[in-house]
């Protein structure tokens, strides 16, 4: 078992062709992901490296390979429209890792993949790997091992860091999930830990939070409520600047000012581990782990 | 992307929006002049992208011409959060019935635009959402609608039960929703919305956040970007396609990836000492990004030590390497450089290195923990 990929995943790469989208798709074929399809208008009946079919859209795709996820590295003006055409072609599960996708596009994209039943991951997002299995998106597959431990996170490299310290110490991973840190993302927190929280695979969970807006404590909130797995978790940004803020929209809206202060506070309060470094998820992990 | 209050005016007058007459100065002889053109009391106001401008001394009340210039010419030029103020605002002094509170915001939780209006508005309208928060009307558009017109009504009677205001409200709702959706905001806010003894409804001030993300799609809001108004270390920044901000510590800072390099200051706080700059040099393993970024941080006299992390995923490893050997051949960086390196080819980068004398370290505590010891060393 493991969270919505896995070596059930088909995969279809929209922008295959593209800088970001053929280097990626090297990387997740050479770590045994199923990539049965590409997509580039105007590159369709080519074969990318020779063995993956491109096709002109995502539908004629779906139709010929049955794929049943998509990857988008397509640039950020194209992003949404990439989206909307994975769902409309039936695909469940879009992770999209273009970043600087603007966010009025994006006010659009939810409730257009909400009524069709999809689901998206990101965007600006490192996507997700289910170690040994199969990887969508550009985490290093080489720092993964196989393993009980489900990481989410908003954050890039800092994921990276984090199942660094985890793979070096002997704690392997079911899924790991980064959410992306955009303002409107597709998949949040709360719909990860559900995920990780019913899935036999994964034992205890990590989750790599950052400052800004109140997902963090929702999060917090529905672990206190649902999930009986140990959690640990980091907030990214203790140090950083107040800012020059202008207007007061921000903190109206979410009564918040989204500190790590405030999120640690949360975090505390729901009884989850506290990382007050990346390194400190080893021995967290080694007492709560039992 | 923050507009100044000027600029923030243009886009809401063009919309329609009643404001009240004005225009921005550069100059004392040119802030004389609009006030002179006013006629009666003004305001002179600094443009700055910084909030508190009033406590700060950028905003006075000038009765005649001869004033304004006197107020401009000490408000032009002055500091405010660490940023020079290179314009003003004179807008005829208003008098204020009522002080009303409209923005409009992205909304995360949501995922939708959302409005806030509140007719307790004014400088303290935070204490008044956490104080009493019921004395703020929210309402979230449905962007593929719209504004509906029962929303805007709702608005409009949160603020006003006198019908003509209520309808002039409307309007102004609208409008700020159009000024919202057609300039890629993420913030559109009015405070205050003021009436005046006559009855007449009127913003008197705007704050516009454009959304970052737009700019590439939207070179006419591109320009609108003043960089003599920013930071020049973080316009340098920008133009060398990285992300920074400066600090007040002197650990300088060259991380991969936005969270990790929040994660790098947060460790070198716990280790007792105090970042200089937040840097995120990106996925890319261009060497150039390497080299101005260590020309951005190194004009810092306050740097005392200069620390990498990176964690070679997409980037690899001995690309920065051979950045830093680039950079340290085309100018003499001054202050010690401590290296931590993991991950794509980080033999060959600790390789890169230890040919040019460098030493690498591979774990991110024992990193950072050596260049906060060398940065109070150096102090």
């Amino acid at each position: 078992m493991s969270v919505w990929i896995g070596s059930e995943t088909r995969l279809v790469v929209q922008g295959i062709t593209g800088r970001e989208g053929s280097f990626h798709t090297r990387q997740m074929i050479e770590y045994g992901t199923n990539v049965v399809a590409g997509v580039t208008p105007g590159k369709g009946g080519h074969q990318f490296e020779g063995s993956v079919p491109v096709f002109n859209t995502v539908a004629e795709a779906v139709a010929a390979t049955g794929a049943n996820c998509s990857v988008i590295y397509v640039p950020p003006a194209m992003a949404a429209g990439a989206i909307e055409e994975a769902a409309d072609a039936g695909i469940p599960l879009v992770v999209c890792i273009t970043e600087g996708v603007p966010v009025l596009d994006m006010t659009l994209v939810m409730p257009y993949i909400a009524e069709r039943g999809v689901r998206l991951i990101g965007p600006n997002c490192p996507g997700l790997i289910t170690p040994g299995q199969a990887k969508v998106g550009i985490i290093p597959g080489s720092i993964c091992q196989p393993g009980p431990v489900g990481l989410v996170s908003r954050s890039g490299t800092l994921t990276y860091e984090v199942v660094h310290q985890l793979t070096g110490n002997g704690f392997g991973q079911s899924t790991c999930v980064g959410i992306g840190g955009d303002p409107i993302v597709g998949t949040d927190f709360i719909d990860v830990l559900a995920a990780f929280n019913a899935d036999p695979a994964t034992e205890a969970i990590v989750m790599i939070g950052e400052i800004g807006g109140t997902a963090e404590q929702e999060a917090a909130e529905y672990i206190t409520q649902h999930v009986k797995k140990p959690v640990v978790g980091f907030v990214a940004g203790q140090t950083a600047p107040k800012g020059r803020r202008m207007g007061h929209a921000g903190a109206i809206i979410s009564g918040s000012a989204g500190t790590a202060e405030e999120k640690f506070a949360a975090f505390e309060a729901a009884g989850i581990g506290i990382m007050k470094r990346p390194v400190d998820v080893v021995a967290l992990l080694r007492t709560r782990m039992t | 992307m923050n507009l100044h209050e000027y600029q923030a005016r243009d886009l809401l007058k063009a919309a329609g929006i009643p404001l009240s007459d004005g225009d921005v100065a550069a100059t004392p002889a040119e802030a004389e002049a609009i006030a002179r053109r006013v006629g009666g009391t003004v305001v002179v106001k600094a443009q700055v992208h910084a909030g508190g401008r009033g406590k700060a001394g950028g905003v006075k009340l000038a009765g005649t011409p001869a004033e304004a210039a006197e107020h401009a010419s000490q408000i032009l030029g002055m500091t405010i959060k660490g940023l020079v103020v290179n314009k003003v605002l004179v807008v005829p002094a208003a008098e204020i019935a009522t002080e009303s509170y409209v923005g409009l915001i992205l909304d995360r939780a949501t995922q939708k635009p959302v409005f806030m209006v509140s007719d307790a508005g004014g400088i303290d309208i935070e204490e008044v959402a956490a104080k009493t928060p019921e004395k703020i009307t929210r309402l979230a558009v449905d962007p593929r609608y719209g504004l509906l017109p029962h929303q805007a009504l709702q608005l409009a009677l949160a603020l006003y039960r006198d019908w003509a205001q209520a309808r002039a409200a409307i309007k102004i709702m609208r409008q700020l929703y159009q000024v919202f959706m057609a300039n890629g905001c993420s913030l559109a806010e009015i405070n205050p919305l003021v009436t005046t003894p006559d009855g007449s409804v009127l913003a008197l001030d705007a704050k516009i956040v454009i959304d970052d993300n737009e700019l590439d799609r939207r070179p006419d809001l591109a320009v609108l970007r003043d960089e003599s108004a920013e930071e020049p270390s973080e316009v340098a920044a920008r133009r060398a396609n990285l992300t920074f901000i400066k600090l007040d510590g002197n650990v300088g800072c060259v991380v991969n990836g936005a969270g990790l390099a929040m994660a790098t200051m947060d460790l070198v706080k716990y280790y007792g000492g105090d970042p200089a700059n937040f840097l995120d040099i990106g996925g890319s393993s261009n060497p150039d990004k390497v080299v101005n970024a260590l020309k951005i941080i190194t004009a810092d006299p306050r740097v005392k030590v200069i620390l990498f992390n990176i964690f070679g995923g997409i980037t690899r490893t001995d690309d920065v390497a051979n950045g830093i050997v680039t950079a340290t051949r085309q100018f003499t960086v001054n202050v010690p450089i401590v290296i931590r390196l993991t991950g794509t080819n980080e033999a060959a980068a600790f390789r890169i290195l230890e040919s040019v004398g460098m030493a690498a370290m591979s774990d991110m505590d024992a990193a950072v923990s050596k260049a906060v010891a060398l940065a109070k060393a150096a102090a």
